[in-house]
């Protein structure tokens, strides 16, 4: 096949350490009971957790080593994302690393050398790019305008995500009908602009952001020539992180629906037993197996560099798998679970939930078969 | 070891016979794959072409030399393999022979048996076929009950074996016989024998298949009498032998002797196909719809090869370790299923054209192929028993 014909996956002892230990920490601090105890909280994450996954290196892993982090590439966080799904640990890991991302590939060399050793050990940093539902929205409506070094902004940013506990945002606006980004600290927006969205996976946290007001000096700009291919590829990056995560989700919910079918009984017999309900956990199964080669596939391909047009589409591919098979995995566990299945209580609404917030993050995958297509059939 | 120099002056070498050795178009159908070959004509052409492939040095290169092989390392074989897929050669159709009982004579035949059967394999002298399945017994082949009885220096054979690939045009059988009708467990009641076909009672009758074509028979024994002397290893050891000749299915480096199984069917032929094709009074390649349907099948094409690399990495494959390989064969023939039938329902009017119209596109290949590929989905254990063994056997459901 010639099409898409780059089929590299390499997996490192390293990386095969890291998917060790992350799997082991994310089962340890992320019980189901654990899970369940932080729905109704404020942030959704448990601060003890998040330091020590900071003191573990973790948001440092895909930072440079001349800023304070271990300079291993973005893909060596893909095994920590699907860990993190597995157990629906949430923290903000992603907010964080991507913010990171884009700051390593657009920021100017003073905002890195200032930001980037911070994110490494602790600070927290969110994007804020989309200005309404629209993941595939070419420019951005929120604007900065300049004025006597100063720009000063307005517009509103959706789907912050950690938005409440973000120390400094990263801000996609038009200036002069141009995308840029600017980077605006939490003391810099005014009191009242977070207002959080009520979101349907209850273990996430995100927000809108009021940029009415907000003025912030020039030198907040990130290097305009980097921009679009800073936000490209963050864009991608994003979306394999979510695929990541939900890769994991898809391995858990698999877990959970085979559980069930291994232990009820109707009829007299395990349910596990029928093949209505055997032969979809097998296309369950191999839908996430999809999921978990294009991913690994991503991982080995993303670098610190621009990605390339291979990366694209396996970042592409991952995306649109990941959150379809999740998406499948999660219905049909309810399905399966039947009268317990349409309970809070059942586990299955956890990942049914997930599904509905990985689904749009970075693109859903109509959004990026959409763009495959343009990339493989033209 | 070969080393790098020898395999790259010899894939020069093998990419430089099959550009000038590859033969015509014959201007009639060919097989896309051994289970196809319907016609005298189909049959003299492939028999001249592995002939050919053979006495160029392309075919059998890691068999013996006193045999008729060519004493060199697998890896050669793989290089002359990959060098006819680009080419996109002719099949080596005498499959049988030179993936199944070839190697297995190699392996535990007796000299005699490498004298007289390897050669034959290799320039396709000899076709080979196999009777292993019996009507009644498919997925089920412990209990084949096509019975064998010991009357002197022969065998009579009494039964029916189904679904023999070139069963009217083989002169020998790999055949699984029941010795001993009486034996505690059915498996040691078998026997093996290298049968051959040109005796009186042996009665192959082709099959006409779904496609319209011939390729396989019904092959029906009535008293027919069999050499001893054909029997491999002794009465009992038939089921062991069986499983054994399964699996040199992997390719050379299993001990099949190489050459092409079956012609090029990839997504890019697909698409290439379709940039004539108008939908709506547009090229159907612009069309939003169909275009979402080629990608989804491009992926999960590429999932494939990439599940088969991530196959070899154990760290990627903790959760459910033997899913990738146990589930390889539904994934595999239900994508070229799903693929094949998409290619056809793309063609629009053209898809209800056959092989036989001159409009038809790429001359029916696809529809042909389609039909074709349900043999992979039934053949070797239905896709829903495969469901059933990844169900059990991967993620320990109950028995179905």
């Amino acid at each position: 096949m010639n099409i898409a014909a780059n089929n590299s996956l390499v997996f490192s002892e390293e990386q095969g350490m890291i998917l060790d230990t992350a799997r082991e920490f994310c089962r340890d601090k992320s019980a189901i009971s654990a899970v369940r105890a932080l729905l109704a909280s404020d942030h959704g994450f448990d601060e003890t957790v998040w330091q020590q996954m900071v003191e573990l290196g973790w948001l440092g892993l895909a930072i440079p080593e001349e800023f304070g982090g271990s300079g291993l590439g973005i893909g060596a966080t893909v095994p920590l994302a699907e860990s993190m799904g597995r157990y629906l640990l949430s923290t903000p890991f992603f907010s964080t690393t991507l913010a990171a991302q884009l700051l390593a590939r657009a920021g100017t060399s003073q905002q890195q050398a200032h930001w980037l050793p911070l994110l490494a050990t602790g600070t927290r940093a969110s994007l804020a790019l989309l200005d309404g539902e629209d993941w595939g929205a070419p420019a951005f409506t929120a604007t900065a305008e300049a004025s006597a070094g100063q720009l000063k902004l307005s517009g509103e940013k959706w789907y912050v995500q950690d938005a409440g506990v973000a120390d400094v945002l990263l801000v996609g606006v038009s200036l002069d009908g141009e995308n840029r980004v600017v980077l605006v600290e939490k003391e810099q927006l005014t009191p009242d602009a977070l207002q959080p969205h009520t979101l349907i996976d209850e273990t996430k946290r995100a927000g809108r952001i009021c940029l009415d007001g907000v003025t912030v000096p020039a030198t907040a700009l990130l290097v305009p020539e980097s921009t679009a291919s800073g936000l490209r590829d963050v864009a991608l990056i994003g979306a394999l992180l979510v695929a990541a995560e939900s890769t994991g989700a898809t391995a858990a919910c698999l877990d959970t629906i085979v559980d069930y079918l291994k232990t009820r009984k109707q009829f007299g017999k395990l349910i596990g037993s029928y093949q209505a309900l055997k032969h979809p956990t097998v296309d369950v199964l191999c839908a996430m197996d999809d999921a978990r080669s294009f991913i690994y596939h991503a991982a080995t391909l993303v670098g610190d560099g621009a990605l390339d047009e291979d990366a694209e589409i396996a970042c592409r591919m991952a995306k649109a798998q990941a959150t379809d098979a999740l998406e499948f995995a999660g219905d049909r566990a309810v399905q399966f679970h039947g009268g317990m299945g349409f309970t809070y209580e059942c586990d299955a609404q956890l990942y049914i939930r997930r599904a509905q917030w990985a689904r749009p993050q970075f693109g859903d995958a109509y959004h990026h078969r959409k763009r495959l297509a343009g990339l493989l059939l033209d | 070891m070969a080393t790098e120099q020898e395999t790259k002056e010899f894939r020069a070498q093998a990419a430089a016979w099959m550009a000038d050795n590859k033969p015509a178009d014959p201007g009639f159908l060919l097989p896309q794959t051994f289970m196809e070959v319907g016609s005298d004509q189909q049959l003299d052409f492939l028999r001249e072409w592995q002939h050919k492939l053979w006495s160029g040095g392309y075919l059998g290169l890691a068999w013996p030399e006193q045999y008729g092989g060519g004493g060199m390392e697998p890896v050669f074989q793989q290089i002359a393999d990959a060098e006819m897929r680009k080419a996109a050669v002719p099949i080596a159709f005498n499959v049988i022979g030179l993936g199944w009982a070839g190697p297995l004579i190699l392996d535990i035949g007796t000299a005699e048996e490498k004298e007289k059967y390897i050669k034959g394999i290799l320039s396709a002298e000899d076709i080979w076929c196999q009777g292993f399945s019996e009507p009644d017994h498919g997925s089920d082949l412990g209990n084949a009950q096509c019975r064998a009885v010991r009357d002197g220096d022969e065998y009579v054979v009494n039964g029916t074996k189904i679904w023999t690939t070139m069963g009217n045009y083989a002169r020998y059988m790999i055949l699984l016989a029941r010795t001993n009708p009486e034996a505690e467990r059915k498996y040691d009641g078998l026997s093996f024998f290298l049968s051959p076909m040109d005796v009186a009672g042996v009665d192959p009758r082709p099959i006409r298949k779904v496609t319209g074509e011939y390729g396989f028979t019904e092959t029906f024994f009535t008293d027919a009498r069999i050499p001893a002397s054909c029997i491999m290893g002794e009465e009992g050891q038939g089921w062991k032998i069986a499983m054994q000749t399964l699996q040199y299915e992997r390719g050379a480096e299993a001990g099949a002797a190489g050459g092409l199984m079956q012609v090029r069917v990839v997504i890019d032929d697909v698409i290439d196909d379709l940039r004539g094709i108008q939908r709506d009074g547009a090229p159907i390649l612009e069309d939003p719809v169909i275009r979402d349907q080629l990608v989804q099948m491009i992926m999960e094409g590429k999932a494939q090869s990439l599940g088969n690399r991530r196959a070899a990495i154990p760290a990627l494959n903790t959760d459910y370790p033997g899913s990738l390989p146990l589930s390889n064969k539904i994934r595999t023939t239900e994508y070229q299923r799903r693929m094949r039938q998409l290619a056809v329902a793309t063609q629009g009017g053209h898809g209800s054209m056959y092989v036989g119209d001159e409009k038809a596109v790429s001359g029916g290949f696809w529809q042909r192929a389609y039909f074709n590929n349900f043999s992979t989905t039934i053949g070797g254990g239905t896709s829903q028993i495969q469901a059933n063994i990844v169900g059990e056997h991967v993620l320990g459901l109950p028995k179905s």
